[in-house]
């Protein structure tokens, strides 16, 4: 299959990464062969097989629904790149 | 002391033949010293392994004496350590220091272990040969003009190098298998929730398991017997019992039934690599076991299903870095939507963008079912090739790559010839299983690893096989002339 670079381009923009336009031909072409590798599963009969997430079958945990760790907000905080009165900065979203 | 194992460090320790002190700093001397021809760390706090070492000789000397009191270990640097950068080898984590351990290093903290130092590895670990590491790449102790594997390369080549008497890695593919075998030590993947995954910077979530890199057998059981065990902060961790995994290290292999898989042994596999696994196989079978041949009839599909299930779990966790939080944030973003694309643009490096990208791309609407939800079917179907084999066999052996350590530079600009160096370790990820490499012999002074693959939750049965192997076998020994401190 091919995929065409204005494809890319709508993925990239899903995945919030920028690519510059000198990356994007060279950054198309590998995808279009990492796809054109994973091809070979659409060959293969999968009818009535039961998706696998987990590869003991098992299902996660569960848990009181109880407060079990301390608040260490200003730990955390201390490594963000940007934070005031408790809350994290980014550049404004409202006019 | 320099070239101990763990289980002789242990024991000297406790007799105090040295301190930790001591052992810890010729440690820091040699990594000081060699390093700069390695390039296998990331990070190195000597004043905090000095003071831990110095802890741990308290304790030594009060009797309180957990079982790794006072031995040094490396740790890959994608386990979060309190208070010590943690970079996942990528710009976007360079500027990272948890404010927490992870579950592994907590552990190995309270059996009294001291954290040596944090090893290279493939950005966000993904890689088969280090070379997409932020930090540079790491270099074969066995011949620095070849890559250590990945994309643990790091712990691989500190083991190897005797720069740390063991390491932790963590393997989703093969990043553990493959650069114990590329640099001629044992590495094993534990079960899938063997080990918890709690402050692990998170990969593939279905696929992702820590665990132990050492000289021996012997010495993996021992980290294995720190690292194991359920974590109720890890929602997949498994609450099945551990064991002590040195109790059974001796048993005999009489009657052992070793499954050969015909697939792991076809025209892919380098002829003289090979050779060395065969002989392997032999010696195993001198000593009772009994080689069947079995059957794996979906291998080929484990890359194509790999490639799909890895990526697409990586581009959901990787959304995580925003540049809000923490790590890296590019320099004055205009507006949000800027402030998202430019920090993930610049913070991350080419195969992860790349992954990201594939895995968005299965995971997009119109494209769910044909990619992810077929891979997940693909996926059964593997794991159920092994389930059938384990009917007639107790542990299934081949090689753990297709050949030995290839150069720098022969495989980075290649992406699918890169993925196709793990054709051998990824179906065990996708299974769920646990599996160990091996050293085997060497392919013209390069170390080739031997693979075996158990049911889950058989840790204690390979380390028992690979332990017998080594027994009989002096590859685990060898070392790299550099680290024996002989002149070239």
């Amino acid at each position: 299959m091919k995929i065409e670079q204005n494809e890319i381009e709508k993925i990239a923009e899903l995945a919030r990464i920028r690519i510059s336009d000198s990356e994007i031909g060279q950054v198309t072409s590998r995808i279009t062969e990492i796809l054109q590798m994973v091809d070979a599963l659409q060959a293969v009969d999968t009818r009535d097989i039961e998706p696998m997430s987990n590869p003991l079958d098992e299902t996660q945990h569960l848990r009181p629904d109880k407060v079990t760790e301390n608040n260490r907000r200003d730990a955390f905080q201390a490594i963000a790149p940007s934070v005031e009165n408790g809350l994290y900065l980014v550049p404004k979203v409202i006019e | 002391m320099n070239n101990s194992s763990v289980a002789q460090l242990v024991k000297g320790l406790r007799e105090r033949q040295y301190s930790s002190v001591e052992v810890t700093r010729s440690y820091l001397d040699r990594i000081a010293a060699m390093d700069v021809h390695y390039n296998s760390y990331i990070g190195v706090d000597e004043a905090a392994a000095l003071a831990a070492a110095e802890a741990a000789d308290k304790r030594l000397a009060a009797g309180d004496t957990p079982p790794l009191t006072g031995v040094p270990i490396a740790h890959k640097d994608i386990f979060c350590t309190d208070g010590m950068r943690t970079s996942c080898g990528s710009r976007m984590l360079d500027n990272f220091v948890p404010p927490y351990d992870a579950t592994v290093i907590q552990r190995f903290k309270a059996d009294g272990a001291v954290v040596l130092g944090k090893t290279n590895m493939d950005e966000f670990a993904m890689g088969s040969s280090n070379e997409s590491s932020f930090y540079g790449p790491a270099r074969n102790p066995w011949n620095t003009e070849l890559v250590p594997g990945g994309s643990s390369g790091g712990s691989a080549a500190a083991v190897a190098g005797w720069l740390a008497p063991a390491a932790t890695g963590t393997d989703t593919g093969g990043s553990i298998r493959q650069p114990a075998a590329f640099c001629g030590i044992t590495g094993l993947k534990p079960t899938y929730g063997r080990v918890s995954r709690l402050g692990i910077v998170a990969f593939a979530s279905s696929l992702d398991q820590a665990g132990p890199m050492a000289h021996s057998a012997e010495d993996c059981a021992l980290l294995l017997n720190t690292m194991a065990g359920h974590d109720p902060r890890d929602a997949t961790s498994s609450s099945a019992a551990t064991e002590d995994y040195s109790s059974r290290l001796g048993d005999d292999l009489d009657g052992l039934r070793i499954g050969l898989p015909r697939e792991y042994f076809s025209d892919g596999l380098d002829a003289a690599t090979r050779r060395c696994v065969d002989n392997a196989l032999q010696e195993l079978e001198s000593q009772g076991a009994i080689l069947v041949d079995v059957s794996l009839p979906h291998s080929a599909l484990t890359v194509p299903t790999y490639y799909i299930i890895a990526p697409a779990e990586a581009s959901t966790n990787l959304s995580r870095f925003d540049g809000v939080r923490y790590g890296y944030r590019c320099e004055d973003p205009v507006d949000l939507h800027d402030l998202y694309t430019r920090t993930r643009g610049e913070g991350f490096g080419e195969e992860v963008k790349r992954r990201i990208l594939v895995g968005t791309y299965a995971l997009s609407a119109g494209y769910y079912d044909a990619y992810y939800k077929k891979a997940q079917q693909v996926r059964r179907l593997i794991k159920q090739d092994f389930m059938n084999c384990f009917d007639s066999v107790d542990i299934i052996a081949g090689p753990t790559t297709p050949g030995p350590a290839f150069a720098l530079g022969t495989k980075s600009n290649d992406p699918i010839a890169m993925y196709l160096e793990d054709v051998y370790t990824l179906a065990v990820n996708l299974a769920g299983l646990p599996g160990i490499s091996v050293p085997a012999g060497f392919v013209e002074d390069k170390p080739v690893g031997l693979q075996l693959i158990g049911r889950h939750f058989h840790e204690a049965r390979l380390l028992n096989v690979a332990h017998r192997f080594q027994q009989a076998t002096d590859w685990h020994l060898r070392s790299p002339d550099f680290a024996t401190g002989e002149q070239h």
